[in-house]
């Protein structure tokens, strides 16, 4: 995860309590994550759990989503412990989650792992926004923008996991803090 | 102010006096388990960080269960189970439970305690979110994802927030018929999905004595469906008599201190507990099954880490005795020492396995199965819009493979008594008491034989 300070993008509207199955369908966690090839899959089926009244994320034949920023409820990513539920998500090309609140595993999944911002609103967002609108979130100022019509929204602050984030994960932020050495192969 | 168990056990892991919640520790971690889904990808990411040569940090705190995908034809499961084995030959590891061999065993979160991979004030952590399973046996126990368990792996150290505690104290004893399941069900109700979220979810009371184990580990099972990281039962005699028969020394009893700090205390009366079901699509739509009695289903389910242990077998038998199902119904048995239980365990002149088939129910092999969907072959897997009853732990849309179907949740129970029906039906009224009252006995007495013939492989 780029320390990215201001992101653009389309929103994906869902609603509350979106777990890791719908994120991710089980029968899919088949495919390597690692291999470059197999793992667009994880794109390709990113969110196809929802139901159907929530439109579709990733249109039939694609592999990346044109939507870039999730707008969600309360406790977004409950469920399953599955890493794979971020990884599909970033691997779509979602740069940021806005939710109400996120499942504990989730959340902790998102930023150990450097997949994606977990970001957190007290407005009911994803009651205001429709999929397919643009926004702008700029984390210095912890402001979200609606294009539309400029109506702003705070976002919460990122709180104690913030030196992770800013590390890129947890295995940055163990280099920082000299816990393990930093001669492995490095991330790209 | 004193600590509560959670942080006693957390602050022994982080060698410091004291921890209060919303401390972020680092604490050393016991056990680490992983199963055939996460396994691979973690060390994957194990290799990425830590180099292809690197070792564990230690190869006998490391449990591999592969359980998920096993009886399938999928070559992606498949190649996952080559994984493990490639992964379990590199690093030496001596607790691989691994498919298609002598040593499989099945559901991982069952496989740990029957193995004795649980220790009282332990820390273990497994890359599944019912790994609070294990809290049953006073242990922390809480699940996480690859990246963390990649981390574990090779400093066997993770950071930990530390929560608060919510506690919940039971009283009285549960009347025939009514199960842990039940007690679960109407606790994530009232909490919400979400409600218990970052805490843990202690467990206390005279009523949690009156509970075996297996119904103990049903409780923490389900607690991260309230959102909790853990769940946990401080042990007692029952738990050091488990753990002694699985080759475990208890230990000391260790409590919270009396003066510890809860966020919230919730009080249950067990005796008035009527069963619960949580209606499609969330574990927290949970009613009395008197207010939804008689609704119509295709499909009934008994298996998985939360409704496939030895009690859920024989609660479900106590009511399928003598009778035949209505529905479409599948019973997966969550390891082979529970498969071996069936055939062990009589009810009158007949083993649990003979009551099953005789009432037409399909019997599938020790795993995950159903419960989470998996590959399009797997048994009892649903495929339209059946409206399923279960006995495992989810119900959003998809979970057990179809996001066209209806899954509500049960105790096994109501599950057999519901597929016997062939609608939702109270199970109260298709219990022998009497049998009922003697589940304990008819365990232990089934425990002897088993815990004897496993011995030597131990």
């Amino acid at each position: 995860m780029e320390e990215q300070r201001l992101l653009e993008g389309l929103v994906f509207v869902v609603g509350d309590n979106v777990d890791t199955d719908q994120i991710i369908p089980a029968q899919y966690l088949v495919y390597s994550l690692t291999d470059p090839e197999e793992s667009k899959n994880y794109g390709r089926y990113a969110l196809s759990g929802l139901p159907s009244e929530w439109g579709r994320f990733v249109e039939e034949g694609q592999w990346q989503s044109r939507y870039s920023i999730v707008v969600a409820g309360r406790n977004f990513g409950c469920g399953s412990s599955r890493e794979h539920a971020p990884a599909a998500l970033q691997i779509a090309g979602v740069k940021a989650v806005v939710a109400q609140s996120y499942a504990r595993i989730f959340f902790r999944n998102a930023v150990d792992g450097g997949f994606l911002l977990p970001l957190e609103t007290d407005a009911p967002l994803h009651q205001v926004l429709r999929t397919g609108e643009k926004v702008q979130i700029d984390l210095s100022s912890g402001l979200l923008r609606r294009v539309e019509d400029g109506s702003v929204y705070h976002l919460k602050p990122i709180g104690d996991v913030e030196a992770i984030v800013r590390a890129g994960g947890l295995f940055g932020y163990a280099r920082q803090l000299g816990m393990i050495r930093s001669n492995a192969q490095v991330r790209t | 102010m004193g600590m509560t168990l959670t942080e006693k056990i957390l602050a022994r892991g982080a060698g410091k006096a004291r921890v209060e919640p919303g401390d972020k520790v680092w604490v050393g971690v016991d056990v680490l388990m992983t199963h055939d889904v996460c396994g691979p990808p973690t060390y994957a990411i194990f290799q990425r960080e830590f180099g292809s040569q690197a070792r564990f940090w230690d190869p006998d705190r490391v449990v591999v269960i592969p359980d998920h995908y096993i009886f399938t034809e999928d070559p992606h499961a498949r190649r996952n189970l080559e994984e493990l084995r490639r992964m379990a030959h590199e690093q030496g590891l001596r607790y691989f439970y691994d498919a298609f061999s002598a040593r499989y065993s099945g559901v991982c979160h069952v496989t740990l305690a029957e193995k004795g991979h649980v220790r009282p004030g332990s820390i273990i952590i497994g890359t599944d979110s019912h790994t609070c399973t294990a809290g049953a046996f006073g242990a922390f126990a809480t699940g996480v994802g690859n990246t963390d368990a990649a981390f574990v792996l090779g400093t066997g150290k993770l950071w930990l927030r530390v929560p608060e505690t919510l506690r919940v104290v039971l009283h009285g004893q549960l009347a025939p018929g009514v199960m842990a399941k039940d007690v679960i069900l109407r606790l994530i109700g009232d909490l919400g999905v979400d409600g218990a979220n970052y805490c843990a979810l202690e467990f206390q009371g005279e009523g949690v004595g009156t509970l075996s184990v297996d119904e103990r580990m049903t409780l923490c099972n389900m607690a991260v469906e309230a959102g909790a990281k853990n769940g946990l039962i401080p042990v007692d005699d029952e738990t050091r008599r488990y753990l002694q028969a699985h080759g475990v020394d208890g230990g000391e009893a260790e409590e919270g201190d009396p003066t510890a700090e809860y966020a919230q205390t919730l009080e249950y009366r067990l005796d008035v507990l009527p069963p619960q079901v949580a209606r499609p699509h969330s574990p927290a739509n949970s009613i009395p099954v008197t207010e939804c009695e008689g609704e119509p289903l295709t499909t009934a389910y008994l298996g998985s880490c939360t409704g496939g242990k030895v009690e859920d077998f024989l609660a479900a038998a106590i009511v399928l005795k003598g009778r035949r199902v209505k529905l479409d119904t599948y019973a997966v048995p969550a390891t082979v020492a529970v498969q071996r239980a069936l055939n062990q365990i009589r009810l009158g002149d007949k083993s649990l396995r003979e009551i099953f088939l005789e009432a037409g129910v399909k019997l599938g092999e020790p795993s995950c199965a159903a419960c989470l969907g998996g590959p399009v072959d797997t048994f009892g897997r649903l495929r339209g819009d059946e409206v399923a009853i279960s006995a495992t732990n989810r119900n959003f849309p998809g979970r057990m493979g179809s996001s066209k179907a209806q899954i509500y949740l049960a105790s096994p129970a109501t599950v057999a008594a519901s597929a016997v029906e062939g609608r939702i039906t109270d199970p109260r009224r298709l219990v022998d008491e009497e049998t009922w009252r003697r589940r304990a006995e008819i365990v232990a007495r089934q425990e002897a034989v088993v815990v004897s013939s496993d011995a030597p492989a131990a």
